[in-house]
């Protein structure tokens, strides 16, 4: 890769919690439009990684760089002002805040009210913007104006999507976003990762169910006790392979 | 909505929307504060006339005040025990400044102000940075704060405010609206815009919501919890300087088990124990609903323990109401 097809690059991350050593020296570099599967055993430490990407750790050592500029300083709404959203596998959402205060949390567009009041959240915006995603998103929620609490796991799931979606990001990393879904559900998410690689969006998915990650993924990046193992192209490859990989086996 | 639903039942249910999402204020809390109403007058021949609303308010402003503080805080999943003590801290810091050290006037409320506030700020210096649980800091605040307020007034009650002081408790500029009802109005419109219309008031609901997904929007959670106890401690400070000028005093033993009354009030108000959901214009309500009850128990000569086991009720009836909407599914 030339340095102007890389989007982000990771080098040499550490990560300590207490005497557990998690991360131990990663290195991993993503492409514009790249959709890459992360996969690793439980522990392997792939959730630490992708927290170490989103700004929610700080690496102990090493760098992560977004477009050539040192990021590895910079706290979560920095990194997210920069392009990086991250779907969580426990979703993130404020289960009693409506639809569009959870896909506009912590960036809340404001005006200023009978035009002189500062810092007025424009909810009316917001609601007309949170629309309009959840419509291109093809989704069926009952309203946006009820609490996400109410909402089934699929309805919170393009919740959580329309959040990382809404700001034109330029990589988006989703830790099993499938993990809670129906049949059906699945086949819309896997669509809508396709979607993004085509508007150039990267996607690091991180996966149990491999058959997802064989169906969508141009790259698989194993993760194990801390380090990348394997990093194969996906049609290159085939699934017991990727198996000995992550249970060490290779 | 469930297709079953009877017409009246339906109509119900929109009311309690539009009075959530418009006026962030629980539907039931302002139904019961008319019924309340409604008794007493039925009760009491004294209790619908002008006066007597004005007592009722002039007793709710300094609860009112501290229920802000209760509301803000509680919103944010957190816990402030040390209002009450806080309150008699800053009465008696705001009538030494005035009495002992006779400087103007402005000093001494700008005293009850800034002791409030600032061991607010310590609460919030030491929940965030130090990382010791809001419930521990704030009960030792409570002891702190009141041990401090005894210490500075020598255990006893300070006298002899300035006028202009004592106007701000006692004043009344309109014939019937005391002046501390009037501060206590403004003060609860700044807040409730704040907590129901800005991004503060947005972070403050996410923050108690779920702090995790807070954080990971970008959120900076802990100078937003050190900024919401410097707020509980400011507001207080303001319930102290009312409480100060309206008896003429500063006492060190004013404010004891106010905080408990101030988070009644918010919860009664429709304020979730466990954060995430709150309303200032609710918590006013719920303050009145207390001072309503609390007044017409007074006419009707009842003594003032039945009072306190009637508060108690009312509290334990409003959580009750809230559990069961969530039980039934109309509340995540």
């Amino acid at each position: 890769m030339t340095p102007d097809t890389v989007l982000l690059k990771i080098s040499g991350v550490q990560k300590h919690f207490g005497a557990v050593h998690v991360l131990r020296g990663v290195d991993l570099q993503v492409a514009p439009g790249e959709v890459i599967g992360f996969v690793g055993d439980n522990g392997a430490g792939k959730s630490t990684l992708m927290k170490t990407i989103t700004g929610i750790y700080r690496a102990d050592a090493g760098s992560v760089l977004m477009n050539g500029d040192d990021i590895t300083h910079l706290v979560p709404g920095q990194r997210r002002s920069l392009g990086i959203e991250m779907i969580y596998q426990d979703l993130a959402l404020a289960r009693q805040q409506d639809v569009s205060s959870n896909i506009f949390l912590g960036r809340e567009p404001v005006k200023r009210a009978f035009g002189f009041l500062p810092g007025f959240v424009d909810k009316a915006k917001m609601d007309a913007e949170a629309q309009k995603m959840i419509d291109r998103l093809g989704a069926r929620i009952p309203s946006i104006h009820r609490p996400v609490g109410m909402f089934s796991g699929g309805q919170q799931q393009t919740v959580a999507i329309a959040r990382a979606l809404t700001f034109n990001p330029k990589l988006v990393i989703m830790d099993e976003p499938t993990a809670a879904l129906a049949v059906r559900e699945v086949e819309s998410v896997l669509n809508l990762i396709r979607q993004m690689r085509q508007e150039g969006i990267a996607v690091i998915l991180i996966s149990h169910r491999l058959n997802d990650v064989f169906e969508v993924t141009d790259r698989i990046v194993v993760l194990r006790q801390g380090q990348v193992v394997a990093d194969l192209p996906t049609a290159q490859t085939k699934m017991a392979e990727v198996v000995s990989y992550i249970v060490g086996a290779h | 909505m469930r297709s079953e639903m009877t017409a009246p039942a339906r109509t119900w249910r929109r009311l309690q929307f539009f009075f959530e999402t418009k006026l962030h204020v629980r539907m039931e809390s302002l139904v019961v504060l008319l019924i309340f109403c409604a008794v007493m007058t039925w009760l009491s021949p004294f209790f619908l006339s002008r006066s007597n609303f004005a007592n009722i308010l002039l007793a709710t402003s300094t609860i009112g005040v501290l229920a802000i503080g209760a509301t803000m805080i509680i919103a944010s999943a957190g816990l402030d025990l040390s209002l009450g003590s806080m309150l008699g801290l800053a009465g008696v810091v705001g009538a030494a400044v005035a009495v002992k050290l006779e400087l103007p006037s402005i000093f001494a409320v700008l005293g009850c102000l800034g002791a409030g506030a600032l061991a607010g700020f310590v609460n919030g210096i030491l929940i965030t940075r130090l990382r010791i649980p809001a419930f521990i800091v704030t009960l030792g605040m409570l002891g702190i704060a009141r041990g401090l307020a005894l210490i500075i007034a020598d255990g006893k009650v300070i006298y002899g405010l300035p006028d202009a002081v004592v106007y701000l408790g006692q004043g009344r500029p309109l014939p019937d609206l005391p002046m501390p009802v009037i501060i206590f109005i403004a003060v609860a419109v700044v807040a409730h815009y704040i907590l129901a219309y800005t991004r503060f008031g947005k972070h403050t609901l996410a923050i108690g919501d779920n702090e995790g997904a807070a954080r990971a929007t970008g959120i900076p959670v802990e100078r937003m919890r050190l900024y919401l106890y410097t707020i509980s401690g400011l507001c207080a400070g303001l319930a102290g300087m009312l409480f100060m000028a309206r008896v003429n005093s500063g006492d060190p033993t004013a404010g004891i088990g106010y905080e408990l009354t101030a988070i009644t009030a918010a919860i009664i108000g429709g304020t979730n124990l466990f954060g995430g959901r709150g309303s200032i214009l609710g918590a006013i309500v719920g303050a009145l609903i207390m001072g309503v009850l609390q007044n017409g128990l007074n006419l009707m000569a009842v003594q003032s323990y039945y009072q306190q086991m009637a508060i108690g009720a009312v509290l334990i009836l409003a959580v009750y109401i809230d559990q069961f909407q969530v039980q039934r599914g109309r509340k995540p």
